[in-house]
């Protein structure tokens, strides 16, 4: 089956050939389906040429497999006919990966911690929570529909 | 196929998750787990040597699972944990529900 992912790699500033800062951005429908190959799209395209350890690579795997399951299930609410956005900045210090919904937006700061007894034995709520523990840096915008994560390179 | 099966002689079910384990397939392995209960399964044994990653919907699937069993009278360990994807359940505080041996081998006697 052809994918259903859009890709793109530009390299900044343009023509260089050492350029110091990819941009990588895909647009990926909002199906669940499709998560498995965008992540490792993402991560293939972020990390070679790198001598990056295998706990990067998993770090960023999962965060990315739950910004995009946010974005597809609750920011986007399944709605076909809208997409995720993924932008990915690798610079030389970091790696900052963007990902954006076309929904309202919700407020990070109103998620629980899932730690509490209560919260153990819950099967959802730990989305965030993975991804704020996985990454160096998370971000939003004032909307609250992409968050970006920042993995500082060692 | 992403779950494969087998049983031992001590009658222990044993699933290997084969490559990730997250939002899309986690349906697939409450099922896989659901129809062993059914045909009378007590005893299983998640195998997670051969798994990449896990995300939360993954773990919430595991969560659900380990009730499921626990309600009908069962076991269920978890074994074969990188060091990785160990971290999730630590990190998750997810280890304190859950009984996980280092490996297959090691669960197999506990039970």
């Amino acid at each position: 089956m052809p994918s259903r992912l859009r890709f793109c790699v530009r390299r900044y500033p343009a023509g260089d050939p050492d350029a110091r800062t990819t941009v990588v951005t895909l647009s990926v429908p909002t199906d669940i389906d499709c998560i498995e190959e965008a992540v490792a799209l993402v991560t293939f395209h972020c990390l070679s040429g790198t001598a990056a350890r295998e706990t990067v690579r998993f770090r960023l795997q999962v965060a990315l497999s739950e910004a995009l399951a946010n974005a597809i299930i609750r920011g986007n609410h399944g709605d076909r006919s809208k997409l995720v956005r993924v932008r990915a900045e690798l610079g030389a210090d970091a790696i900052r990966i963007h990902v954006t919904d076309e929904g309202a937006g919700f407020d990070p700061a109103a998620v629980p911690e899932p730690l509490g007894p209560e919260g153990l034995q819950r099967a959802n709520g730990r989305g965030l929570f993975l991804i704020r523990s996985l990454v160096d840096a998370v971000e939003f915008n004032d909307r609250g529909n992409s968050i970006c994560m920042i993995l500082r390179r060692p | 196929m992403t779950f494969s099966q087998s049983r031992e002689h001590s009658g222990v079910l044993v699933v290997r998750v084969e490559g990730q384990l997250v939002v899309s397939n986690r349906q697939e392995l409450k099922d896989v787990v659901q129809r062993a209960l059914a045909a009378g399964d007590r005893k299983l044994l998640l195998d997670f040597t051969g798994t990449g990653y896990i995300d939360s919907s993954g773990l919430g699937a595991l969560v659900t699972i380990a009730k499921q069993v626990r309600e009908q009278g069962g076991e269920m360990r978890l074994a074969g944990l990188n060091e990785d994807l160990r971290s999730l359940f630590e990190l998750t505080k997810l280890d304190t529900l859950f009984s996980i041996a280092d490996t297959p081998a090691q669960a197999l006697t506990a039970y």
